[in-house]
């Protein structure tokens, strides 16, 4: 194995890692507001590659140019999932954490099962995108187009979201409701609301990885399934409800993966991290940057 | 009558054991007979993972490893030694308790969804392992050689009723386990876990340990079901006895009917298996997933419209328990 091919998977491991850390930032982002796990996260991811599918199908728009309008579309979704569904599932009064766990599973299902009916259970993908098969080469390391961008692009999300948070009014108001839930009515902010533009904030974010995705990997019923205990790994890996924790340990998870693939039969890959989880939680039982 | 409210309990287990048994004498049809089983078969994997997941609080959506243990220990000593089925069933089963102690002793240490996610991440692990392990038939996994129809073999073709009558004795006797539990001081001790660790802790409750206990009970029970099922349809591979799936399955019909108490689990499966069968009959050839739609619809609403459970639904006493 030669230093070029090492670095080259370091690379690839690299550009993985940060979209990773994008599917699983609004997963984090969630769960720090309100202690809800969204189950159908996976699913969350999948409808917004077939809303990609969709338009580029459709109007011949570009992932990258309806990557905005698939993040919009999926904030109304996130909005709405929580007023139809996770508001009701927060007012159980026993065994909480298993009524959102199930309804949020149930959830899951019946998006599954309305692609299959919709969409049928047919693979898909997006053919002629402006970064599709082309790659970059940089001092003989070859960087596939797609998952640079892809990159790119979460990296300019991560931005925004830093300073949505921390230089914002409403940033704040979301930290002080992630805080204390119950004092925040004191001045004034109805926690309701910052519920709903939590779930519609946290499902844009993966809306526009679901853009990103949809660009080189294949759009069907399942495919959240594969990336959603990723990005459960990712985000405890990191520390539930640490934005900057879902970042590090996206990155992290990318470049363990490409290491792991490099030792091992590449169906094995997932077993790195997979111990790493294990490795970090027996020593940090709260992930790297979790305080919850 | 003037018994105690678990004496009452164990004779409402006799009587609907007896009518279950009564049952194969009106229900000819193998199609019904393999739902009954199915259904029986949930109920008892199910009360195993109430033992860890409802009484003791702590949630394991791993439990796949530990039937793919029992599912793979047995048929291996079957199929490359010639061991029959019993001895095959309670090695693994104790070998699935000492995996579980194994596992549990680091794994204790985690709270909440850290904890859900290591149970998950380990049987991925052993899932992945299994896939690609060439001796154990990898991907293609085992089929079970037949040796002839016989209750050593634990084999029989044709005829589905000695599984039915196995099966209901398997439920029988992981509810009796679990009555048993509630009444000793780990029933006692685990719900103290489940409601405030902390508390227990302080009142001298050995809460790692009894954490270890609930687990090893757990995992044995759920090991000889992965037995039991592996006889039942005579082949295995990590997909259909492994899966992630398979974890949410035994945990589905405990939150459904009622988590941590007696019998939440039964009556979960008792809905949840013949209408999962029932819908996939109907819709799920079509391949539309009309079923998954069904399902997942039935999931929420139950999860939301009763977060006791359905147990609740029948005596005050059950929703009690459901909501301490």
């Amino acid at each position: 194995m030669t230093t070029e091919i090492i670095i080259q998977s370091l690379v690839s491991g690299l550009l993985t890692g940060l979209i990773y850390a994008l599917i699983a930032v609004g997963l984090s982002l969630i769960f720090g507001l309100m202690d809800v796990v969204n189950f159908a996260h996976g699913e969350f991811l999948m409808i917004a590659m077939y809303a990609t599918f969709g338009l580029a199908l459709g109007v011949a728009l570009d992932p990258i140019l309806s990557a905005p309008l698939v993040a919009a579309l999926l904030f109304s979704f996130g909005a709405l999932v929580y007023v139809g569904i996770v508001r009701y599932a927060m007012r159980a009064k026993a065994n909480l954490g298993m009524v959102q766990i199930f309804a949020t599973f149930g959830l899951a299902i019946v998006m599954r099962g309305l692609a299959q009916l919709f969409f049928t259970p047919d693979y898909r993908s997006i053919s002629n995108t402006w970064t599709g098969g082309k790659t970059l080469e940089l001092g003989g390391i070859f960087l596939p187009m797609p998952q640079l961008v892809g990159a790119m692009i979460s990296i300019f999300a991560f931005v925004a979201l830093f300073f949505l948070i921390k230089r914002t009014d409403f940033g704040k108001a979301l930290e002080a409701t992630r805080e204390d839930a119950g004092a925040v009515a004191l001045v004034g902010i109805n926690k309701n609301h910052m519920f709903t533009l939590g779930w519609g904030l946290g499902a844009s974010l993966v809306g526009l990885a679901g853009a990103v995705m949809a660009t080189f990997f294949y759009i069907y019923p399942d495919v959240g399934a594969s990336f959603a205990l990723i990005s459960y790994v990712t985000v405890a890996l990191g520390g539930f409800g640490s934005v900057f924790g879902a970042l590090v340990a996206g990155i992290i998870v990318g470049l363990i993966e490409a290491i792991t693939a490099m030792l091992v039969p590449p169906a094995l890959k997932s077993v790195g991290i997979y111990a790493l989880y294990l490795g970090v939680v027996f020593l940090r039982p709260r992930g790297l940057f979790g305080s919850l | 009558m003037s018994r105690n409210p678990r004496q009452r309990e164990l004779i409402t287990l006799a009587v609907v054991a007896a009518a279950l048994a009564a049952l194969p004498l009106f229900v000819k049809d193998v199609y019904l007979q393999n739902v009954l089983i199915l259904t029986l078969m949930y109920a008892a994997l199910s009360q195993s993972w109430n033992i860890l997941g409802g009484y003791c609080g702590q949630i394991s959506l791993g439990h796949a490893l530990y039937f793919g243990i029992g599912a793979y220990v047995s048929t291996i000593l079957f199929t490359k030694f010639g061991i029959v089925p019993w001895f095959g069933m309670v090695v693994s089963g104790g070998l699935a308790a000492l995996m579980a102690l194994i596992l549990g002793y680091p794994c204790f240490r985690l709270r909440g969804h850290y904890f859900t996610i290591a149970t998950i991440v380990i049987a991925e692990t052993a899932y992945l392992l299994f896939l690609n392990w060439d001796w154990v038939g990898a991907a293609l996994g085992i089929q079970i050689t037949m040796r002839g129809d016989n209750w050593l073999n634990f084999q029989f073709a044709r005829n589905k009723l000695p599984y039915f009558y196995f099966v209901l004795v398997f439920a029988c006797v992981t509810w009796l386990v679990t009555w048993i539990i509630e009444g000793s001081k780990w029933g006692y001790w685990w719900r103290a876990i489940k409601d405030n660790p902390e508390a227990a802790e302080s009142l001298g409750v050995d809460v790692f340990n009894s954490k270890m206990a609930a687990a090893a009970v757990s995992a044995f029970f759920t090991a000889v079901g992965g037995s039991f099922y592996a006889q039942f349809v005579s082949y295995i591979d990590p997909e259909s006895v492994m899966s992630f799936q398979f974890s949410l399955l035994m945990a589905l019909p405990a939150v459904l009917g009622g988590i941590g108490t007696l019998w939440g689990p039964a009556l979960g499966a008792a809905i949840l298996i013949p209408l999962t069968e029932f819908t996939r009959s109907y819709f799920g050839g079509s391949g539309k997933g009309t079923d998954l739609i069904i399902y997942g619809v039935l999931i929420m609403i139950i999860a939301l419209a009763r977060p006791e459970g359905l147990v609740s639904l029948f005596s005050r006493r059950a929703s009690k328990q459901a909501a301490p």
